[in-house]
C-alpha cells in the first residue's frame, strides 16, 4: 500500500469513529465510551496527517500543537462547571477560527483556478468562520457578563444593516471567486463576515443564549465541512455535516421549548405587551416570608420539588441545594427536580450543574413528567427560575411567552419562590405567579436562602 | 436507513481513495456531505437533556478536524504568510480538540459517579 492509501484508510477509519461518537453521546450508557471513541478517531485522523507527503517541517506544526494543548487542557480542567456555557461558546469560536485561517492559508498556498469549487468553498470557509468565530466570541463575553457586553449595543436599522452586510459579502465572495489571485479580497470577505459575527449576536442575550449557542455549535462544523470542500478531505466533510446535524437538532429542541421559531429567536426582538398588566397591579398581593416560616412547611411535606434556574448558576448554589436535597430526603421527604429545556445559558445547563453536586440523575424530571407530579406535590421550590414558571405563558396569549411550555409549579400546594427581587426575567414581563395565593416569596440571594433554609429546618 | 447510509458512506470513502484524497470530485464531496448530513440526523434521534451539553462539547471537538488543514498548511513549507497562518490554526484547532474531549470527559464523569 502506499503512503495516500494508507492516509485516505486511516481518516475512513476515523470518519468512522467520529459517527459512532457522536451515536454514542447520545445516550447516557454510552456516551463516555462515545467521546473516547471520538477522541480515538482524531488522534488517528492527526497522525494520519503528519505521515503526509506534502508536510516538508515539523518545528511549526510541533509548536501549534503543544501550545494548543496545553491551552485546551488548562482550559478543560480548570473551567468551574457553572461557566460551562462560556467555555463551549469559546470552542465553538475556535473551530471556526481554524477554518478561516485554514482556507487563508490554502489560497496562498495553491491558489485554486477561478470560479473552480475549491474556491468557492474557500469563501464560504471565510464567510461561516469569520461568523461562528466572532459570533462565539461576543457569546463568550456575553455570558462572561463583561461589563460592556451586559446589554446589547443599541443602533438603529439592525436588520437592514445586517441585511446590507450580508450582500457586501456576497458581492466579495463572488469577486474573489473569479479572481484568485487577489488574496485581499478573501480577507475583505473575512473582515465583513466578522461584523457580521458580531451584528447578529449582539441583540440576543438571556434567555436565548440556549439556541445561539447550540446555532454555533452547528456553524463550527459547518466551518469545518466547508475547509473540507476546500481542501477536497472527505473526513472533513462527514465529521463536519455531522455535527452540524447535531446542532441544529439540538437548536430544534431549544426553540421548541420556547415555542418560538429560529427566525423569532435571531431576528425578532422580545417586547412586552402595551396592554399587559401593570407591575404594580399584578404584584399587589406578594407575600413575602422568612426562613422560619418556610421551614415549617417540611414538617408535613411529603414531596418537595425544586426549579432551578439561571440565578442558581449565578449564586454558585448548586452544592448547598445538593445539602438541603439531603437534608429532606433524611426526613423522609421525597425531593425531584424540574429541569425546564432552556432553564440557564446553554442546553443541558442546570444537568451539568446538578451532576457537579452530585446529586441523582433520576432525580432530574423533565417537563411533562414533573407537570404531571406537581398537583401531587406539597412544596415546589423555584431557585432562581423566573419565565420558565410563568403562567402568562398558558393564560395570556398576548404575551411575549405566550405558548411556551412552562413548569406549571403553580398546581403545587405551597410555592416558596427564592428571588433576590420581584425584576423580571428575560422576556421583561412581570409573573403572576409571585402574587399568586400559594406563594410565599423568600427575598435572597440563592445560596444564602438554602443555607438560612437548611439550618432553620435543623432547629425546627 | 442507518446502516444504508453508513454503508454509503463507506463505499464513497473507498472510492474517495482512488483520487489519492488530495482533490474529490465535486460531485462526489457533494454526495459525502448530503449523505453525511442524513447519518447525523439518523443516529441522533432523542437526546436526554442530561446530555446536551456534552453533545455539544464532544461533537464541537469533533469539528475541531480542520486540525488536519491545518497541519498541512502550517508544515507545507510554502511561504512565511501559509506558515504562519497554518501554524496559528494549528494552535486554535488543537484547544478546540483537547479542550472539548477533555471538559466532556469530566462533565460526563461526574454524571456517571452516581448513577
Amino acid at each position: 500500500m502506499d503512503r495516500g492509501t494508507v492516509i485516505t484508510l486511516a481518516y475512513l477509519l476515523a470518519s468512522v469513529l467520529f459517527i459512532l461518537g457522536i451515536k454514542g453521546l447520545t445516550h447516557p450508557r454510552t456516551a463516555v465510551r462515545g467521546n473516547l471513541l471520538g477522541a480515538l478517531g482524531m488522534l488517528i485522523a492527526i497522525v494520519a496527517t503528519l505521515i503526509h507527503w506534502s508536510i516538508i517541517e515539523y518545528h511549526w506544526i510541533i509548536l501549534g500543537l503543544v501550545v494548543g494543548a496545553v491551552i485546551g487542557a488548562v482550559l478543560a480542567l480548570k473551567v468551574k462547571m457553572t461557566a460551562m456555557p462560556q467555555m463551549v461558546a469559546l470552542l465553538n469560536g475556535f473551530g471556526g477560527g481554524a477554518s478561516v485561517l485554514v482556507a487563508g492559508a490554502e489560497l496562498t498556498r495553491t491558489p485554486p483556478a477561478p470560479y473552480s469549487d475549491a474556491l468557492i468553498a474557500t469563501y464560504a470557509s471565510a464567510v461561516i468562520g469569520a461568523v461562528t468565530f466572532w459570533g462565539s466570541l461576543l457569546a463568550f463575553a456575553k455570558l462572561e457578563e463583561y461589563r460592556a457586553f451586559r446589554q446589547p449595543i443599541r443602533y438603529p436599522l439592525l436588520q437592514p444593516i445586517n441585511a446590507v452586510l450580508g450582500l457586501l459579502a456576497l458581492a466579495l465572495c463572488v469577486i474573489g471567486i473569479g479572481q484568485p489571485q487577489y488574496i485581499g479580497l478573501y480577507w475583505g470577505v473575512v473582515a465583513i463576515a466578522s461584523v457580521l459575527g458580531l451584528t447578529l449576536v449582539n441583540p440576543i442575550g438571556g434567555a436565548d443564549m440556549p439556541v445561539v449557542i447550540a446555532l454555533l455549535n452547528s456553524y463550527s462544523g459547518l466551518a469545518a465541512a466547508a475547509t473540507g470542500f476546500v481542501l477536497g478531505n472527505a473526513v472533513l466533510i462527514i465529521s463536519g455535516s455531522s455535527v452540524g446535524a447535531s446542532g441544529i437538532i439540538l437548536t430544534n429542541i431549544m426553540c421548541k421549548a420556547m415555542n418560538r421559531s429560529m427566525t423569532n429567536v435571531l431576528f425578532g426582538v422580545l417586547q412586552a405587551d402595551e396592554g399587559a398588566a401593570k407591575q404594580d397591579d399584578v404584584y399587589r398581593n406578594v407575600k413575602g416570608a422568612a426562613a422560619e416560616e418556610i421551614a415549617m412547611l417540611f414538617d408535613t411535606a411529603r414531596r418537595v420539588v425544586i426549579v432551578p434556574g439561571y440565578g442558581m448558576a449565578v449564586a454558585q448554589a448548586q452544592h448547598a441545594v445538593r445539602d438541603l436535597y439531603q437534608l429532606l430526603e433524611s426526613r423522609g421527604i421525597e425531593v425531584l427536580f424540574g429541569i425546564h429545556p432552556v432553564a440557564g445559558r446553554m442546553p443541558g445547563h442546570m444537568n451539568v450543574l446538578l451532576a457537579e453536586a452530585e446529586i441523582p440523575y433520576d432525580k432530574l424530571k423533565e417537563l411533562d413528567e414533573i407537570n404531571s407530579i406537581l398537583s401531587e406535590t406539597d412544596v415546589a421550590i423555584v431557585l432562581g427560575a423566573n419565565d420558565v414558571v410563568n403562567p402568562l405563558a398558558k393564560t395570556d396569549p398576548k404575551s411575549p411567552i405566550a405558548g411556551m411550555p412552562i413548569i406549571e409549579v403553580d398546581k403545587a400546594k405551597t410555592v416558596v419562590v427564592i428571588k433576590r427581587s420581584l425584576s423580571p426575567g428575560f422576556a421583561n414581563i412581570p409573573n403572576p405567579l409571585f402574587a399568586a395565593d400559594n406563594t410565599l416569596m423568600f427575598f435572597a440571594d440563592g445560596k444564602r436562602a438554602v443555607l438560612d433554609l437548611i439550618a432553620a429546618i435543623k432547629e425546627s | 436507513m442507518l446502516n444504508n447510509c453508513f454503508l454509503l458512506a463507506e463505499q464513497i470513502n473507498e472510492v474517495a481513495e482512488v483520487t489519492q484524497g488530495s482533490q474529490l470530485p465535486l460531485a462526489l464531496a457533494l454526495t459525502i456531505f448530503v449523505l453525511a448530513i442524513f447519518v447525523g440526523f439518523e443516529i441522533i434521534t432523542k437526546v436526554p437533556p442530561t446530555l446536551h451539553t456534552p453533545l455539544m462539547s464532544g461533537s464541537n471537538a469533533i469539528s475541531g478536524i480542520t486540525i488536519v488543514g491545518a497541519i498541512i498548511a502550517a508544515g507545507a513549507g510554502h511561504s512565511g504568510l501559509a506558515t504562519l497562518l497554518g501554524t496559528i490554526a494549528v494552535v486554535l484547532a488543537t484547544i478546540n480538540v483537547v479542550g472539548g474531549f477533555l471538559v466532556t470527559n469530566r462533565m460526563l464523569h461526574m454524571f456517571k459517579r452516581k448513577s
